[in-house]
């Protein structure tokens, strides 16, 4: 070999962008699993427009009696639980996201990686960057095709607050999915099978999902359950994707919803809290994780 | 065993009563060696003999757990970066993502030992080519062959000029004819300076390849040397032979003058000849036909690998080719 020996990495010992590495081979995965990207895009379509629906013809015609105060704005069940759909795909995903570790350790591509120099970190933060690109094309999917069926988000709304509407629904979207990547990710590092994963994530959705306001409100709730609710990063998400998408002030189910700027911002902290915590715990199984 | 090695220049791998065990199971029990800058040196031993415990350890994914180790000048314990830089590995079964091209194989790898743009592009061209893939750029991996695959992980071991290249079991499932062309591969490898560190279980390729060979067995180094050095251990010749009488036959040939060992086969028994093996053939013979012993069978040949493994391990290698299970008892 004519050209000098220098070791690789040295250059650059941070090594900043190991993270897009990750992200890059993750992405080509994600469009190259034909079935997975329709799949996973066309999903949260068919519970709007299926469940959506169903749910929305037959809650709207009770509430139809309901009193309203004057100049507060309606919105139908489909708009109300479209919010909770786009975060209930989110919480898939996310938790879902993680289960690329698991397949790349049992096939022993991991060892590549974990053999290489890059700081392990970065295998984190790379799965959650690809985890929120998804979640971000599917939120968005979901918001198009609800406007398309009827749902009134961003109904009443000048260009500027639309635009300000989808950037404050993706951060609230990006934050949590980053939390529940992160849970994902030390889940998979420290686990052996494909279906104990998936166990453990089904075990941990359906509190997650029922336990929140995406398809009622929570104000009926037997005490327990409310506070369960309220700390519940499911709730603060669609607290957030509610306020950006309809508004601080609506009323749906007979109930009126009102949101101040200081809910939006502790909602947003509580999910900046979470993805901290989940970082910090996927971070100790990552070090801990012992691949050959 | 460290005493003449200074003489021998530079050593780039050692490691010095190495242990490692599994809940009460020694894997790695107690083994020192040192491998030196540009020879192959061989790891031979049946499966679950500890080969891979030890490389992993060397490559940093498993944490030493007693003894002392480096790599490359770098301790693998307090400097397992430095590590990780300076060296390149193949791993035992096949690392390949299915869904990726040969050429993002390439490319994620340069990438995640964060190669510069321009030196990564050109260094896969390179390599496309010494691996003779440059046609298949775009092929995804899994519409590869296996030597393809093969070949394809070789090239990315050496994707960052890595001062060692690690080598596990770099044939097992290839035909023979493509078993060969990796060799010869692997030599080219070798010949422009890469010092490599092979485990093997097949005796012809530890043989043909190494520079050195360690046989391993049970977590521990039985014997070190070069291919023929660990031959003419076993004397100049081996005469096999089988009788009507094996014990009296033993014991008449016993004391012979040439004769530097006698090892007893399940059906006869074998003759370690210190000379020319053609030229005691007729005594023996002579000396068992005075004994009343009846000869049933007789041969002669040159000790083989195997008989070395055999010799040291005081075991047949059972599990050798074709290998029945995937990663049967390996750690």
């Amino acid at each position: 070999m004519k050209t000098p020996r220098k070791s690789p990495g040295q250059e650059g010992s941070s090594m900043q962008y190991g993270f897009a590495t990750i992200y890059w081979r993750d992405m080509i995965r994600f469009v190259r699993f034909k079935t997975l990207l329709v799949s996973s895009l066309l999903q949260p379509a068919l519970w709007l427009a299926f469940f959506g629906i169903a749910m929305s013809s037959s809650f709207d015609k009770l509430i139809t009696g309901i009193p309203v105060p004057p100049g507060v704005h309606v919105i139908g069940y489909l708009t109300f639980m479209g919010a909770g759909i786009i975060a209930m795909t989110t919480l898939f995903t996310s938790l879902f996201g993680g289960i690329v570790i698991l397949f790349d350790k049992n096939w022993g591509l991991m060892r590549e990686i974990l053999a290489s120099p890059m700081n392990r970190n970065h295998i984190i933060f790379g799965i959650g960057l690809s985890g929120v690109t998804k979640s971000f094309i599917q939120a968005i999917i979901i918001m198009t095709f609800g406007i398309l069926i009827g749902a009134a988000f961003f109904d009443g709304f000048t260009a500027q607050q639309v635009v300000f509407g989808i950037i404050g629904v993706l951060a609230f979207v990006g934050m949590f999915a980053l939390g529940f990547l992160f849970l994902s990710a030390a889940i998979a590092i420290s686990m052996e099978s494909p279906e104990g994963l998936q166990g453990v994530i089904t075990l941990l959705t359906m509190p997650i999902f029922f336990a929140s306001n995406a398809l009622y409100p929570t104000d009926s709730f037997p005490e327990f359950l409310k506070i369960l609710s309220v700390y519940n990063p499911m709730t603060l998400l669609i607290t957030g994707i509610r306020y950006f998408a309809i508004g601080p002030d609506f009323m749906a189910l007979g109930m009126h919803y009102q949101y101040t700027w200081s809910d939006i911002l502790t909602a947003y902290a509580g999910l900046v809290a979470f993805a901290i915590l989940t970082f910090g715990l996927a971070v100790w199984r990552f070090r801990k994780a012992v691949v050959t | 065993m460290p005493e003449t090695e200074q003489e021998h220049g530079d050593i780039i791998i050692r490691v010095e009563n190495l242990e490692h065990s599994y809940k009460g199971f020694k894997a790695v029990d107690g083994i020192s060696f040192t491998v030196r800058r540009g020879e192959i040196f061989s790891f031979l031993g049946p499966n679950g003999a500890g080969k891979s415990t030890a490389i992993n350890i060397l490559i940093t994914l498993l944490a030493k757990q007693k003894g002392s180790a480096s790599v490359a000048g770098f301790d693998v314990t307090l400097d397992p970066q430095k590590v990780r830089e300076s060296i390149g590995i193949v791993f035992q079964d096949i690392t390949l993502d299915r869904d990726m091209t040969v050429w993002e194989i390439l490319e994620f790898h340069g990438r995640l030992y964060n190669m510069p743009n321009e030196q990564r592009r050109k260094r896969i061209e390179e390599l496309l080519d010494l691996v003779e893939l440059a046609g298949k750029r775009d092929e995804r991996t899994k519409h590869l062959s296996g030597g393809m695959k093969r070949r394809l992980e070789i090239a990315r071991g050496l994707m960052t000029r890595p001062r060692v290249l690690f080598l596990d079991e770099p044939t097992i499932g290839l035909d023979p004819q493509t078993r060969l062309r990796m060799w010869d591969y692997i030599r080219g490898v070798n010949n422009e300076g890469t010092t490599i560190f092979l485990t093997t279980h097949y005796m012809d390729e530890a043989d043909h390849l190494s520079d050195r060979i360690s046989i391993i067995d049970h977590g521990r180094i039985v014997i070190t040397g070069k291919p023929w050095e660990l031959k003419n251990t076993l004397g100049r010749d081996l005469i096999y032979l089988e009788t009507n009488d094996n014990d009296a036959a033993v014991r008449s040939l016993k004391d012979y003058p040439g004769i530097r060992d006698v090892k007893v086969k399940p059906k006869g028994f074998a003759l370690m000849v210190n000379d020319d093996g053609s030229k005691v053939l007729p005594t023996i013979i002579e000396t068992l036909r005075t004994a009343g012993i009846e000869i049933i069978t007789i041969n002669l040949k040159k000790p083989s690998m195997d008989d070395v493994f055999v010799f040291y391990t005081g075991r047949e290698f059972r599990d050798e080719n074709p290998p029945k299970i995937p990663r049967a008892g390996g750690q």
